[in-house]
This record gives C-alpha cells, structure tokens and sequence, in this order.
C-alpha cells in the first residue's frame, strides 16, 4: 500500500516570458498521515512552484515524476478534484475578489466539497453557526465574514482567512505556502493555533516557511531543506535550529 | 450560495442546448402581408379600432420615418435591414369577446407556462404548496404580450379596487382614450429617431399603467414580451404614468424562438412621474442572442426614456441584458422637477458574436436634480460591448449632481469593451463624476476558487455575479435571482 502522499522525481517548468523555466528537478518526498513537514530554503529554490504543482495550477508543466495523494494519480487530477480529495493549500498571497460576500463564498466552497465528498450540504444557518465560532477561535472580527472575500483585508487578516478556510474545509493534506509572512508573533501563534487544532491521525501538512518562529509553534515530525528544486537534506526539528543559527549556505555547499 | 448552487444546477439541465427558451409554439395567426406603407399602417389602426386621431398620428411618424436615416453612430455592425420583408401585424388568432384567462388558446398557457410566467392568479392566490425552506412568491401581476398581441392581463381586479390601470395599451386606447392622447409621445415624441418614429407608425400592442395620486402600487408589474413568429418585428410601446405622490415597480422579461434569421425588435418605453412620484423600470432582457457563430438573433433597437415632471420625483431603471445579437438601447431621464432624482444600473453581457452598445442619458434640467449611473460590462467570446451615455446639465440645473461609474470585465482576449461618456455641463455649480475600470478575470482568482472546490463555471458565475453586485442589488428580489442564473448560462463556455 502507498503512502499518504509520495512525490517522486518531479520536474516541472513554467513558460517565464517566452522561455521554458526548470524549476523542480527531482523532488522526492513521502508524507506519511498524520505527520506535519516543513520544507526550508532559500528564495527561488522551488517551494512555492511545489505547493502550485500539487495544488494543480495550469502554467506550470511537469515535465518527469509522479505523485500519488491517498493511492490516486494526484497529477491527473483538476484542482477542484484535488480539494475534494482532501488536498488544501494556503496561499502565500491569497487572492481578492470584489463584490464576492466571504461568507457567501466559504460557503459555497464548503458545499462543493461537500457534495464531492458525498455529505449533504449546509443550509445557510448551519453554515454560519459554525462559521462563526471557528472564526472566533481565530480571534477574527465578526465582521470579516460580510466582507468581500479578501478585500480591503490587512496582511494579517488575509493570513487568518485562510486559515479560517482550511478549518471550514477540513483537509486531510494541508500545505502552508509561507502562511507566517508578514505576521506579527500574536498572529503567528494564533495561526500556528488553529493549525494545531487540526492535527489529528488523519490530517497532514507540508509547511513552507523561512523562519524558526512558526515552527517553534507547530513543531513538525520532520524537516526538508529545498535548493535548486530538489530537496537536498531531511531531518527533525534540531535540523531548523541549525538553518537558523548557521544560514542556508553551509548546507548548500555540503550538498554541493 | 444557494444562487451558485442554482446556477450550476441550470446549467445542468441545459445540457447542450444553451438556449432554453428557443422553442417556437404552434398557434394560428393572423399575418398582415409583408411589406410597409401607408396601407399597413391603415391596416394596424383598424384592426384595432382606433380613434382617427390615433391614425393620423401614426401616419405623421410614418411620414417622418420616410424621410429619416438609420442611425450608424453605434459601435455594431450588421447588414442593411430590408424593412419592406417583414410583417407588421402578427396576432394570435382568436374567438370575439371579453378576454378572460379561459378563452385563452390552450397552447399559449403553455407557452408562458414553459417560460415560467405565472398567467394563473388561482395558483398565485391559493399559495400552493411550496417545498421546505422556500418562502412564497408574492403575487406579481402580468400582462403577456405574444408577437404583437397581449394576450392576457392577470391581477386586474386587485389593481383596479386600489385605482391602478394595468392594461393591453389597445385597450386603454378604447377605454381610456383621454389619458393615452395626453401622454403618448409626450416624452418620446414621434419622429425622436429613426426606430421609434417606426414604432410610432407600427405599434401594435404593449402595456400601459396608470397610477392615481398617492397610490402605492399593491403588487410588482410586469409585462412578459414573446417573439414567436416568422419573419415579424415586434413594436410594442409601454406607456407608464405616476401621479402625485404615488409610486410603482415595473419589471420586464423577454424571450424569442432560436431562428436562423435576424428579427427586429423597436420598442419605445414612456414614463412619466408626476411631483413626488417614483418609478422603478427593470428589464432583464433575454432574447435569442444568435447561435455561436452569429447567425440569427434578435436586432434590439429599443427607445427608453423618462420624465421626471415633478418636484422630487425619481425614476429608476434596471437592466440585465443578456440576449440580442445586436443591442442599441438607452433608457435615459429627463430630471424636469426640481429635486428629481435619475438612476442608471446596468449589466450588459455579450458573448459569442453578440454586439451590444448601451448606455442612458441624464439631462438636468431642475434645481438640485440627481442622477446616478452604474454601468457594468461584461465580454466574452468574439463580442463587442460599449457603454455610450450621456451627463447634460442645463444653465438653470443648479446644484445638479451626477455620479457615473463604468466597469468593464473582459472574458477571453478576442473580445472588446469600450467606454464612451459624454459630459455637458453649462452649470458651474453642477458636480459630475465619472469612474471607469476595466479588468480581466484573472488566473489567479480562477485557480483560487477552484482550489476551494468550484468548479470552473461556478467560479466565473461567482466572480461575474459578484462584479455585478452594485446592480443585481437593485432587482427586485425574483428577478436577482434569475438575473444571476442568467448571466452565469450567458457566459457558459466562455471560458477555457
């Protein structure tokens, strides 16, 4: 039986202003359930083009590799598909939509994933009861709910919001694409928080990150160091207090 | 969103049809021969028993029109119509006497049954059963126009206890010849252009309401206009009249048959709003936009307008236009009173090969008189959509304040959006604003939403209906909701 979620050899390339770009050149990397990674590294090592890749967006190309999430081809999946399967992912910058009601929107979102997942839908005030509190567990205004969906939201408030969407939606694999940046430390804690409470047997995440901070909080069962798109060193949480002290180009040169 | 979730679901049951309502229905008609002339136009007023002064007046627009030129100032494109190849008179043949809904043709209930228009009162009225959760429509009179006819008028009595006159405009000619010689042409005269001097020649039927002083409308109104057949135009004229005080909310729908051929559609619209009175006009209109490659499709060459004749009295225009291959409309509003107050909310989506160009007029004319336009545009496929309007402040329209926004959303990049506001003030104290933003649905947000579980088609109903917001708001409730299923069937496939 597979894994959870097994990446295997997977390159990918964008189409950057006419020229083919390389960007993951062989990543491998198992994520057994019920386990949180963190990937580190460098800018432009590759970790965002990751979390698009499996999230499933269209301008990227892979070109090699394989991914399989719960047994099933990931790869072949639309991105639609993959959020009903299970798979989340919290935007680095997540994205506006004016005019569009967040709750509305939440709602919606929940009720698709719903209906894929072969559970009845919400009814607008069993939706919103739940809502609600879950918001409140993130220490978020009433009031982000009426709003358009990330609209006039402060940097921080953009974080929690997807923070509130992943609670809503209940993923089984959560990526994180740099969820701490831009957040002061009561954010983070906050965020980390709810990020927490999700842990369970049958949740788990790959957390992108640059800093020691949010892993302080989270504190994952294990630690992989991106360069050049390929993960090149694996370990425990000891191995994050070690970027942090000695930087990345210690590391880069030992793989090297 | 039970909206998206209804939206998806009708989207469903199109399967591959995209247009739902193109059936046509099999009913006897009476067709006037082909062709226009005096003879025709003679031919119209009698078979509706017309006072001369009618005929006469109709026969001064034929005349103008004779001599007039087809407007070439829009942003569309199309070949010369041939004005002499179609009907001018096209009823649904029918028995003599009072017209009650039981002795209308069998197969006409099922039409406007087909197109969900609710002609049954009982059904209204008995609050049939509704499923869970849905609360109970309320009542909305309708009068059901088929090609040049209206066929049935509901809700008669209710309006009539409350001194409300709803009625075919053909017989209000007969009934209430005071009132329709008083006021029609008084706000778009007959020789106006090209397609209303037409229309005042060639009209056939339409709606006219009356609204007493200090009355408030009891129920929604609502005319229901329907091309079935061959080879017709449809001029309808509606004729709206608001007294004193008294208010009204008037709603529009229409649907044609899928045909090869272009049909013309010249309607003129005249609203009148005495001191203190208001009116609320909203259209979402449907017609049969083409197939898509852009053959066929309804020419939608509408005249609109409103007299704001009172001290504060304010008329309102809502639109959804959705359908047409061509649309050449600008419900616009004479603010006459001091005090009166002008609205503009648009939508206008093209798809496919669709051409729209639409926009309003604003002319200031009193004190302190007020107007607001919103104007959203949306294009997809190969389509080319305009917004043309116009902010005119005469020198007496002190304090006259306008405010316009146009946003243009663009689905694709084989389509084009264009924005055309045109500005005369000759009041220094007059402030106008005009905003304009044009964007693209963007990736980013298709991916985003997707990522949460929509569907493509979902995501852009949302998106779309979300850009459309600040004018959907401003339907009445029923009419959102299908405005929004509307808009979402008009942009499938549009993306991708």
């Amino acid at each position: 039986m597979s894994q959870f979620l097994e990446i295997s050899g997977l390159c990918a390339r964008i189409d950057a202003d006419g020229q083919e770009k390389q960007i993951l050149r062989g990543v491998d990397l198992t994520i057994p359930p019920g386990e949180v990674h963190a990937i580190m590294g460098p800018n432009g090592c590759g970790k965002s083009t990751l979390s698009y890749v499996l999230a499933g967006r269209e301008d990227y190309e892979v070109t090699a590799g394989s991914v399989t999430f719960k047994g099933q081809d990931l790869l072949a999946m639309e991105p639609e598909e993959r959020a009903a399967a299970g798979l989340f992912l919290a935007f680095q910058s997540p994205i506006e939509l004016p005019g569009v009601n967040n709750a509305n929107f939440l709602r919606t979102a929940v009720n698709a994933v719903r209906r894929a997942r072969g559970l009845e839908e919400l009814d607008a005030v069993a939706f919103l009861k739940m809502a609600r509190e879950a918001a409140k567990s993130l220490s978020m205004a009433p009031d982000m709910l009426k709003r358009n969906v990330n609209v006039g939201f402060s940097g921080g408030e953009k974080k929690r919001n997807e923070v509130l969407q992943m609670t809503l939606l209940q993923p089984s694999f959560a990526i994180l694409d740099e969820t701490d940046s831009g957040l002061d430390v009561d954010a983070l804690r906050i965020v980390a928080e709810g990020v927490n409470r999700l842990r369970s047997p049958d949740f788990s995440a790959l957390v992108i990150t640059h800093h020691q901070k949010l892993l302080d909080y989270l504190v994952p069962d294990r630690i992989h160091v991106m360069a050049k798109g390929r993960i090149i060193l694996s370990g425990g949480p000891e191995l994050a207090k070690k970027i942090d002290q000695e930087g990345y180009t210690k590391f880069l040169a030992e793989a090297a | 969103m039970p909206a998206v979730t209804e939206t998806r679901e009708a989207v469903e049951k199109l399967g591959q049809s995209t247009y739902k309502w193109g059936f046509e229905t099999d009913i006897q008609m009476d067709l006037a021969p082909k062709g226009l002339n005096e003879d025709i136009v003679r031919l119209i007023s009698a078979r509706k028993n017309e006072p001369e002064w009618l005929l006469e007046w109709r026969l001064t627009a034929f005349r103008k029109w004779q001599s007039m030129k087809e407007p070439t100032w829009a942003k569309v494109s199309y070949p010369p119509i041939d004005y002499q190849d179609a009907h001018y008179y096209a009823a649904p043949r029918k028995k003599e006497g009072p017209k009650s809904l039981d002795e209308v043709d069998p197969e006409l209930l099922k039409t406007y049954e087909k197109l969900g228009i609710p002609l049954h009162e009982q059904a209204l009225l008995a609050g049939v059963e509704l499923p869970e959760g849905e609360t109970a429509r309320p009542p909305v009179a309708v009068d059901a126009v088929f090609d040049s006819v209206s066929v049935v008028t509901t809700f008669r009595k209710t309006l009539e206890e409350a001194g409300v006159i709803f009625c075919p405009i053909s017989e209000a000619v007969q009934e209430h010849p005071e009132l329709v010689r008083k006021y029609l042409g008084s706000v778009v005269p007959v020789a106006d252009n090209f397609y209303a001097a037409l229309n005042s020649a060639v009209f056939t039927d339409g709606s006219f309401v009356y609204v007493p002083k200090g009355v408030r409308c009891p129920m929604e109104l609502s005319t229901y206009f329907r091309i079935n057949a061959r080879n017709t135009g449809q001029f309808e004229r509606t004729l709206i009249v608001v007294e004193d005080g008294a208010s009204v909310s008037y709603l529009e729908g229409c649907t044609a048959p899928m045909r090869d051929e272009n049909q013309l559609h010249a309607a003129v619209v005249e609203l009148v709003a005495m001191e203190d009175a208001s009116i609320k006009y909203s259209t979402v209109q449907n017609w049969y936009p083409g197939d898509s490659e852009g053959r066929g499709g309804i020419y939608n060459f509408v005249t609109k307008r409103g007299a704001c004749r009172g001290a504060r009295s304010k008329i309102s225009w809502t639109q959804v236009e959705t359908g047409s291959a061509i649309t050449w409309k600008y419900p616009s509003c004479i603010l006459q009173g001091d005090g009166s107050v002008g609205e503009f909310y648009s939508v206008a989506v093209t798809n496919n090969c669709q051409q729209a160009d639409t926009g309003t007029k604003m002319i200031h004319i009193g004190r302190n008189t007020r107007s607001t336009i919103i104007a959203k545009t949306i294009s997809a496929g190969r389509s080319d959509s305009t917004y043309r309007g116009l902010v005119r402040v005469q020198p007496k329209a002190s304090g006259a304040r306008n405010f316009t926004q146009c946003d243009s959303l663009l689905i694709g990049d084989e389509c084009g959006a264009h924005t055309v506001p045109y500005i005369e003030s000759r009041n220094m104290a007059a402030r106008i604003e005009h905003e304009a933003t044009t964007s693209k649905i963007s990736e980013d947000q298709l991916f985003y939403c997707r990522q949460r579980g929509l569907s493509e088609e979902d995501a852009v109903g949302l998106i779309v209906n979300g850009f459309c917001r600040d004018v959907l708001k401003e339907l009445p409730m029923e009419f959102a909701v299908e405005a929004q299923k509307l808009l979402q069937i008009s942009l499938e496939g549009s993306v991708g």
